[in-house]
């Protein structure tokens, strides 16, 4: 068995020794060129002069280019066109990058970058949530939204009503590997590009379109990345294309990486959220209708903040059912860096909000916040109706009606027109996707989320009952009680969050990928597919899966780069579906090798094709074993072809974002997270003391990985809501740009006791192995921090402390001051 | 500049521009793309190396805020020296590997330097050995584990050698060591001259800098390092323009961040009568060029804590490069070595060729960025009367380690009878230096530690500060913060950091 067992990441030696090489680790030919940017000194302005006299004439410095000096699209945006690499007449925010400068050395162009003579006509900066509903800057036409039977009315007739605003601060990826490109010009005018990217084939399709050439002019290539976690889906795109228009130009190597500083004040983050709310309820504190208004501040240009903002939407019941439900999207234009995907893509922010709910609702009720977040769970597989919501309505969700439209929108007012974008970002305009085949209909009586796809495989009624038990939970609430009855100073607080996450891109056609397998005469493989790897294990998980196909170890199995010459039309590393993409893709590529092999060895001893076995690293066919080895020499002598492509596109999805039906995802990855945590009420100083996870993997490609994607995604998850703050000042300039200022956590600060399991059940949707992808919903977790430490400052007083993330030092000593009433 | 030093068990003798960091010496002229830049300002730990003084103490530092001046005479131990010759991993990287702690891995060169040099000195809190290095992949836990399993296992022959190694040197004086010269102004590195002692590998070629275009970084620039105080006072009464490099953890950033040509700079680590610390009957003499590392250790047995605010410092890579002297002259109005030592009422030691001067350490801090320092003056030594222990220290932050304070407050009260008979407070973080509360000390003096009697100091801390926001905190919280400090002075809970799960 290759599948399921815990083996060390695939390039672990490589890590410790030192020998593991990133983009700026590549040796190079001599001569290579090193670019950095001018940065615009102000937020928003018109450009009205720009001298690069002194920077051409900085030592070292071997080219400078503005935008008039682009040969073909200045335009480095995702899909909406609206990005230019180098800013043109308008400046957007500060930090875009204004001109190029390619020198001898790193050092020497970031020296001579600063010497521009910049003049632009200053105009006001519209920086947050409030300016930019004020001046009206939007992306798409007005707010989306979600509706779901008659929330208005279910909330005026229930029992209880109570109404809140909480904000959600952004996060920076810090990724600790920064962005980083190298373009090695070719002959012909081709170009092999090395790119830290979770997304090759959008690298390829923007050099391509920067360099005036076809796509097939463009290589582009991956082996690793020092960290993605979504900063690394469209943001690699600006260096990439610099790169290669600076190696096109010259005809020189040209290589490209950022400072910690300026990746940070150039490069998107996590969407920072607020998110208000109205709620009704009855006295068990099941939610009766809630509206939630989302307000989600993009940044100065698209990139990708249509689905996120999207998935904010669908991720607002999280693991609740709203039997009457309106949710509202406001997708904000600010001068401020574009908002991107980060690990969750919004999912996150849409959980905070309605876990917020559930922690109020419960404070109002004095009652215990699990009890009421039990009692508005999905009911389990089989179980449940869609309490007194009115039966869907006609056509929604039914097959065809989606597939008989073409969903187009608009974009924001500033979005270029004619700009076709490239059809494999996920910020695509156009979704032109069918429905990949028929999409079952949903189970009568089942229920349903607020985009009326049904629950059919909740998980999480008898996970929490697990996890409540394995965790002591009902117990040590009672203890930090009984402590916060004893002490002034320190509060302990507890919570317990679930999370459940849809799976699949919602871009429907992004949910393909393919794979090239290649196997050698001695028996070794070779395997390549569409996947990145960023830290997560994908290529270990999917060699394990072909290592499996052909009943060989792992260790026989050579994961070689991500290459747009070898798989073609890639999507994103992302979404969390690396694994049962590009897992599928690879198992029908080894499954066609191995149908050869057994189809050429089966007559050779009287038996049937389907009896070959492949196991134990032997083939066995009539009796006769073969080492796989030399099975493969066999098969090679008799002209049976060793090499096969696998494509992989995932059943019985389909979605309309503009009506908000359909059955966006697959299925749903589950988790569930219990955090205990200490305040002191005198200066709001805060830690995690003890952290009890159960997640759902389901039957895990490799219970090491998965185990790792958790605590690395609930460490990263309680930083966004804890430490981490993003400032802008008045001006627009990020305060916090560097790790000096911007706080990630530390080692002391993961947990004390850190308890972690893998809820043991089998995906019910027939993925890879029946696992589950597990890249981003751990992250999730972290929200347990927040509650957590929401209960502690409630224990401060009688009023609901109404705890706003990032949970700093700061807010938590104002939330306790609140919570005295 | 000519730097002689040992890299990873071979001498090494280059040219170099002195500012230039070790970080980029080692992947552009080196080819050694085992250590990394993270952040390139001395946070993040992605390029830690073990650097071994004449003392025979290994101890990790930052690479990207080293400049390549202050490494002469000493020896450095990169991740491509830390497993054996023959390519046997260390118990720390064989841990890694089974606990599965690497995950991107880019992070993961940074945390085997520190592990491994922490498993040579036999540390073994590794909380605090670690606090220098960030992963935003693993959550740290799989890290902890491999840290604890390799604890027990003996420290690798080959990890001692760098050591000796440095006796080595007086057979390779400087200019003439025969080995063949490399460096930033130098011809690009052959393979031929890398020393074989670093694992028998064959290097990884070089990230491809061209250094040679670089303003600044040619080997004109003047640099000196003397060696000893008398010698540093008569350079410097004649470069006063020039500036002083002790731990660079501050002046690196003007390099790396600031793209500043320092001009002429002298070294300090040349004189090691300035890093001594003499524990005397009257007082605790602390040279300005202790380490922040060596002052943790050595105030430890006298104001503990003092020494527990010093853990959480910036980290070991910064303790072990940072002096005392340095976090005094810099004059930050956040760094959290002045307020403990005006509350333990530190008297400075200035020095320039023509005399000496002192004067109550608070009293140095005239404004922001301005100190009473005169051109060609130093700071030699800090000094503090012998005196029983009554120091309490607060640091707040956003993150508990490696993080500069939102606020620090330092207190020395003297209890009689359940009674302030007397009382020296300071603050960091609340005003444009660090300052002495004196209506806050006089508000306190004769009070009762109660909340009643406290309560006038509370409102006393607003006569004496009217503190800023930024970045790290608000005005308003930076009051109420210090406020809380008082109210922890009479509280028997502890701290957070002492509330067990």
């Amino acid at each position: 068995m290759s599948v399921a067992r815990p083996l060390p990441h695939d390039s672990a030696r490589l890590h410790v020794t030192g020998q593991a090489r990133y983009v700026d680790d590549l040796p190079v030919p001599a001569g290579t060129l090193h670019l950095a940017f001018g940065l615009s000194p102000v937020a928003r302005g018109a450009l009205t002069r720009l001298d690069l006299e002194p920077v051409a004439r900085t030592p070292g410095v071997v080219a400078v280019l503005a935008a008039a000096d682009l040969p073909f699209a200045n335009d480095v945006a995702p899909a909406a066109g609206d990005e230019p690499l180098l800013a043109e007449g308008r400046v957007h925010y500060m930090g875009q990058p204004l001109f190029l400068v390619a020198a001898r050395s790193h050092l020497a162009a970031r020296k001579a970058a600063r010497q521009a003579g910049i003049e632009i006509a200053e105009e006001a900066p519209v920086l947050t949530i409030d300016a930019a509903l004020a001046a009206g800057w939007r992306f798409e036409e007005g707010p989306r939204e979600f509706l779901k039977g008659d929330p208005e009315a279910a909330i005026a007739a229930a029992p209880h009503r109570f109404s809140g605003t909480i904000e959600i601060g952004g996060q920076e990826h810090f990724y600790l590997e920064g962005q980083a490109a190298l373009a090695l010009p070719q002959e012909g005018g081709d170009m092999v590009v090395h790119s830290s990217s979770q997304h090759p084939t959008e690298i390829q399709h923007k050099v391509a379109e920067a360099l005036g050439v076809p796509m097939h002019a463009v290589r582009v290539e991956v082996r690793r990345m020092g960290g993605g976690f979504g900063g690394k889906e469209s943001q690699g795109n600006a260096l990439a294309v610099a790169c290669a228009v600076v190696a096109a130009r010259t005809g020189r190597p040209a290589k490209m990486r950022y400072d910690r500083d300026d990746d940070m004040v150039i490069t998107g983050k996590r969407h920072d959220f607020r998110i208000r709310y109205e709620v009704g309820h009855d006295a068990e504190g099941r939610l009766r209708g809630v509206v939630f208004e989302q307000f989600c501040r993009c940044g100065w240009s698209q990139d990708l903040s249509l689905p996120v903002a999207d998935r904010a939407m669908l991720h607002t019941d999280n693991a609740y059912h709203l039997p009457h439900a309106r949710i509202v999207s406001h997708r904000l234009r600010t001068n401020t860096q574009s908002a991107t995907a980060f690990r969750g893509f919004g999912g996150p922010q849409g959980m905070v909000g309605i876990e917020r709910v559930m922690d109020q609702i419960a404070h109002r009720l004095g009652r215990d916040p699990l009890d009421v977040r039990r009692a508005n769970f999905y009911a389990g597989a089989g179980g449940g109706t869609d309490r007194g919501a009115p039966p869907p309505a006609a056509g929604g969700g039914s097959p065809g009606g989606i597939s008989a439209r073409v969903k187009a929108h608009v974009g924001g007012e500033d979005v270029a027109a004619g700009t076709p974008g490239d059809v494999a970002s996920r910020g695509a305009l156009h979704e032109t996707a069918e429905p990949t085949g028929p999409v079952a209909a949903p189970p009568a009586g089942a229920q349903t989320t607020p985009y009326h796809m049904a629950v059919t495989d909740f998980a999480l009624n008898e996970m929490v009952a697990a996890l409540a038990g394995s965790a002591d939970y009902h117990a040590r609430r009672r203890r930090v009680a009984a402590w916060n009855a004893e002490h002034a100073g320190i509060k302990r607080g507890i919570a317990l969050t679930p999370v459940k996450f849809g799976i699949s891109f919602t871009l429907t056609h992004l949910n393909q990928a393919g794979a090239l397998v290649h196997v050698y005469q001695d028996g070794s493989v070779q395997m390549n597919h569409g996947g990145t790897e960023m830290g997560q294990g994908l290529h270990r998980k999917v060699a394990q899966v072909a290592a499996e196909r052909f009943g060989i170890d792992a260790d026989r199995v050579r994961i070689t780069a991500t290459d747009t010459g070898k798989v073609p039309n890639t999507s994103a590393t992302a979404a969390s579906s690396g694994a049962d993409l590009n897992g599928m893709a690879v198992k029908a590529a080894c499954d066609t090798i191995r149908d050869r092999i057994a189809a050429f060895l089966a007559p050779l001893h009287q038996a049937a094709p389907e009896a070959v076995r492949f196991a134990g690293g032997e083939v066995t066919a009539g009796g006769h074993a073969y080492s796989f080895a030399e099975a493969v020499q066999l098969a090679y002598q008799g002209r049976v072809s060793l090499s096969a492509t696998g494509f992989y596109r995932t059943p019985d999805i389909e979605w309309d974002r503009i009506a908000g039906r359909g059955r966006p995802f697959y299925y749903f990855a589950h988790g569930a997270a219990v955090t205990e945590v200490a305040v002191d009420t005198r200066t709001g100083e805060n830690r995690i003391l003890r952290v009890d996870i159960l997640h759902d993997a389901g039957r895990s490609l490799n219970p090491a990985m998965d185990i790792g994607q958790i605590e690395g995604g609930y460490v990263q998850g309680a930083g966004w809501l804890t430490t981490e703050e993003l400032v802008w000042d008045d001006k627009g300039r990020l305060a916090t740009h560097a790790p000096s200022t911007y706080k990630i956590p530390a080692c002391s600060d993961r947990p004390d006791v850190f308890n972690v399991a893998l809820w043991d059940a089998e995906n019910a949707r027939e993925t890879i192995y029946r696992s589950k992808a597990v890249g981003e919903p751990p992250l999730m977790l972290g929200i347990s921090a927040l509650m957590a430490l929401s209960d502690a400052c409630a224990a401060c007083g009688p009023a609901y402390p109404g705890l706003d993330a990032p949970a700093t030092a700061e807010r938590v000593l104002f939330a306790c001051q609140e919570a005295r009433g | 500049m000519q730097v002689s030093f040992g890299l990873n068990g071979t001498p090494v003798a280059a040219e170099v521009a002195p500012t230039a960091t070790l970080l980029d010496w080692l992947r552009d002229a080196r080819g050694l793309t085992g250590t990394k830049e993270g952040c390139n300002e001395g946070d993040c730990g992605a390029c830690t190396v073990m650097v071994t003084d004449a003392d025979g103490d290994a101890r990790a530092m930052n690479a990207c805020i080293l400049f390549m001046g202050q490494l002469d005479g000493r020896a450095v131990r990169t991740v491509e020296g830390i497993a054996g010759p023959d390519g046997t991993l260390h118990p720390v990287q064989q841990a890694l590997i089974d606990h599965h702690g690497s995950q991107c891995g880019f992070c993961t060169p940074g945390f085997v330097v520190a592990m491994a040099t922490a498993h040579l000195n036999g540390r073994t809190d590794h909380d605090d050995q670690l606090a220098g290095n960030l992963c935003r992949c693993t959550g740290y836990a799989p890290i902890l584990r491999a840290a604890r399993a390799a604890a027990a296992a003996p420290v690798p022959a080959w990890m001692r050698d760098a050591a000796p190694a440095l006796s080595s040197f007086s057979k390779y004086p400087r200019g003439g060591s025969g080995l063949p010269e490399r460096g930033a102004g130098g011809p690009p590195p052959d393979r031929d001259g890398i020393p074989a002692g670093w694992g028998g590998r064959a290097p990884l070629a070089a990230t491809g800098a061209d250094t040679r275009g670089d303003p600044g970084a040619g080997p004109a620039a003047a640099a000196a390092r003397p060696d000893s105080v008398a010698a540093l006072a008569e350079w410097y009464a004649d470069h006063p323009e020039a500036t002083l490099v002790a731990g660079a953890t501050d002046v690196g950033l003007w390099v790396t961040k600031g793209l500043r040509d320092l001009g002429p700079v002298c070294f300090l680590n040349g004189v090691a009568e300035l890093g001594r610390i003499e524990v005397g009957p009257e007082a605790i003499r602390i040279g300005a060029g202790a380490t922040l590392s060596a002052l943790r250790d050595a105030i430890a047995p006298h104001h503990p804590a003092f020494a527990e605010l010093l853990r959480r410092y910036g980290s070991v890579q910064v303790r072990n490069a940072a002096t005392i002297g340095g976090n005094i002259a810099n004059g930050s109005p956040i760094g959290d070595g002045p307020p403990a030592l005006i509350a333990l009422g530190a008297t400075l030691h200035l020095r320039h060729r023509d005399g000496r001067r002192e004067m109550p350490l608070e009293d140095f801090f005239v404004d922001y960025g301005r100190q009473d320092r005169r051109p060609g003056e130093f700071v030699e030594a800090v000094s503090i009367p012998r005196q029983p222990n009554r120091l309490s220290c607060q640091k707040l932050s956003k993150r508990f380690d490696q993080d500069i304070s939102a606020v620090c407050g330092c207190f020395n009260l003297t209890l009689e009878g359940g009674r302030v008979a007397a009382a020296r407070i300071a603050f960091g973080g609340m005003a444009a230096t660090p300052r002495r509360a004196r209506a806050t000390e006089a508000a306190l003096t004769g009070a009762a530690l109660s909340a009643a009697g406290i309560a006038p100091a509370r409102e006393a801390l607003a006569e004496d500060f009217a503190p800023l926001s930024d970045m790290r905190a608000s005005a308003r919280y930076r009051m109420a913060a210090a406020r809380g400090m008082l109210a922890r002075l009479i509280s028997a809970e502890p701290s957070v950091l002492e509330v067990a799960p």
